[in-house]
């Protein structure tokens, strides 16, 4: 009697494993399926205009009249380049340095109290980050540098310091992975602190510091908030440093509520480019990191 | 077990509410799609009508002057508002101007330019006059801010004073009257577009042709930048849209606009 029951509860048991690990299955294919769903519509909203007017001159061309029908969106995708790039230019030294200083030169008190609060600068919304850059930075760069203010430069700044809490939380744990043998062993050796870092700590990180440093792009390239707020929006291909410019994800975000027609067409076929740009850049990013897992 | 019953119950009642979610917590009787220049005054007379009509509701939504004119074409709205001019395929629906309102050149307060002409601030948006000093201002490149492709405002700027010229590419672009109003309200070498109701005490609007930018002049017509506010609609208005349209038209109608800041079709 008290067999059977015991039995019965276990049946019971598995029934349920089993519909759980179904129930999970739905969820988990559910998140690849949204992903699916994006891609597809994306896609096919996006790419009948590209062939349309020619990939060549929605890829190439230089002007952006979509009233007249001319969609032209290389000073876009030069706009997202320069942007990303000027972010990475002052995210990568600020961040590194700070990444460093966090695992090699500081007490374990110190690190306690900076790593959280960098780690706290990813949650600030990017329209703050934006509304600070329009009030301060902005009538700063006019002030000091001349031109409108609202410029790559600005734009550069203020996405610098958005991507420095993912280059810094991601280089200190790669930075922390690398084995105490090889910083004891190059000590031994008498290298100094900084020679091990240079020397020993930063190439066994590598992959790991590089990685992040690709997951920072990819947030720069694909912040759209601030950049209209601080970039200027200019559909032109920027002369300076202080000339205003226009991302791929500013255009689409700027012109989306009142476009129709071929105008939407073409903003998703915006989507596409910057689709792809982003999907090089995850798969750069997951091979330098697998070949980081096979790293002893 | 008892999570899984737990997990159970809240799926049994997010089923049974979620057609629940998308039904309508009031009655729609009318609806108003458009221009999100008119959307502000047109939710006035909507709250001022329904007032008047206890029972009856009218729902006024954005979208812009092209999906308001869209929407009225498909049947979705029964009135599409517009801030520009119908054009082309546009023209067969039946339009009715329901106010005036007029756009202003702005630039910075300290600015010590007060007027220009017309044609100057067409050079100016094509690019072509660049700096200032050719207008007896400061020796400083002037920083042009335009709206977005696709705006009802930039739209009837492109009209009124652009005519086929592009608004050139390097100008600084917002996707609203208030940041073109805060931008130029910001730097002091700035021009910019503005509806005329959203004028305030940061900027300071230019004189177009001799003539400042106020209602005496429009009114009497020596200040050329006025633009029309339009409700569109499958065919000559009946029933319920014709009451509102009929309220928006008389006097109380337009007294309403007038004090939100702007002009009366008389």
């Amino acid at each position: 009697m008290a067999m059977k029951t015991k039995k019965r509860g276990k049946n019971r048991l598995e029934r349920n494993d089993r519909l759980i690990r179904l129930a999970l299955l739905v969820v988990a294919f559910s998140a690849v399926s949204v992903l699916l769903v994006i891609t597809i519509f994306i896609v096919q909203q996006g790419t009948p205009i590209m062939f349309k007017y020619g990939l060549k001159s929605f890829l190439a061309g230089g002007n952006w009249y979509p009233s007249e029908k001319v969609f032209g969106l290389w000073p876009m995708i030069v706009g997202s380049l320069f942007v990303t790039a000027g972010a990475l230019v002052i995210g990568i030294p600020f961040g590194l340095a700070c990444a460093i200083v966090l695992t090699e030169f500081s007490s374990k008190n110190v690190r306690r109290v900076i790593k959280p609060v960098v780690e706290l600068l990813a949650g600030i919304p990017s329209v703050v980050y934006g509304f600070m850059g329009v009030i301060i930075l902005v009538p700063f760069i006019r002030q000091t540098f001349g031109g409108p203010g609202l410029s790559i430069l600005a734009a550069s700044i203020v996405l610098g310091i958005m991507i420095l809490p993912t280059i810094i939380s991601i280089s200190v744990d790669s930075l922390q992975a690398v084995p105490p043998s090889y910083r004891e062993g190059s000590i031994a050796l008498g290298a100094t602190r900084w020679q091990t870092v240079k020397m020993v700590l930063f190439p066994a990180a590598r992959s790991g510091i590089i990685a992040s440093i690709i997951l920072g792009m990819g947030r720069a390239i694909g912040e759209t908030m601030a950049t209209i707020m601080i970039a200027g929006n200019a559909a032109e291909i920027p002369r300076s440093l202080l000339a205003p410019v226009r991302t791929l994800t500013s255009n689409i975000a700027l012109e989306m509520s009142y476009a129709t027609g071929e105008h939407r067409e073409a903003l998703f076929a915006t989507g596409v480019i910057l689709f792809v740009i982003i999907m090089v850049l995850n798969t750069v990013a997951n091979a330098t990191s697998s070949r980081r897992r096979r790293q002893p | 077990m008892t999570r899984l019953r737990f997990a159970r119950i809240l799926l049994a009642i997010g089923v049974a509410f979620f057609p629940a979610c998308r039904g309508d917590r009031s009655q729609t009787d009318l609806t108003l799609a458009g221009s999100t220049s008119i959307q502000p005054f047109a939710d006035k007379w909507a709250e001022v009508f329904m007032e008047k009509h206890p029972g009856l509701g009218v729902n006024v939504q954005g979208g812009g002057s092209s999906t308001g004119i869209q929407a009225c074409k498909s049947g979705a709205c029964q009135i599409g508002m517009s801030s520009r001019e119908l054009k082309g395929d546009e023209k067969d629906l039946f339009e009715i101007v329901v106010a005036r309102d007029g756009l202003a050149v702005i630039v910075h307060p300290s600015n010590p330019v007060r007027g220009v002409k017309l044609a100057e601030v067409k050079q100016i948006f094509s690019g072509d006059l660049k700096r200032w000093n050719y207008l007896g201002g400061p020796d400083r490149p002037i920083t042009v801010v335009t709206r977005e492709e696709g705006s009802g405002t930039r739209g009837a700027f492109q009209e009124l004073v652009m005519g086929k010229t592009r608004i050139f590419r390097g100008a600084i672009t917002e996707d609203s009257n208030g940041t073109v109003r805060e931008i130029v309200a910001q730097d002091p070498y700035a021009v910019g577009f503005i509806s005329l109701g959203l004028v305030n005490e940061q900027v300071r609007s230019l004189d177009l042709d001799g003539a400042a930018a106020n209602e005496e002049n429009i009114l009497n017509g020596r200040y050329k930048l006025v633009r029309p506010f339009l409700f569109v609609s499958m065919g000559e208005p009946a029933g319920l849209a014709k009451e509102f349209v009929d309220f928006v038209l008389s006097a109380e109608g337009q007294a309403l606009i007038k004090k939100e800041g702007l002009l009366p079709i008389k």
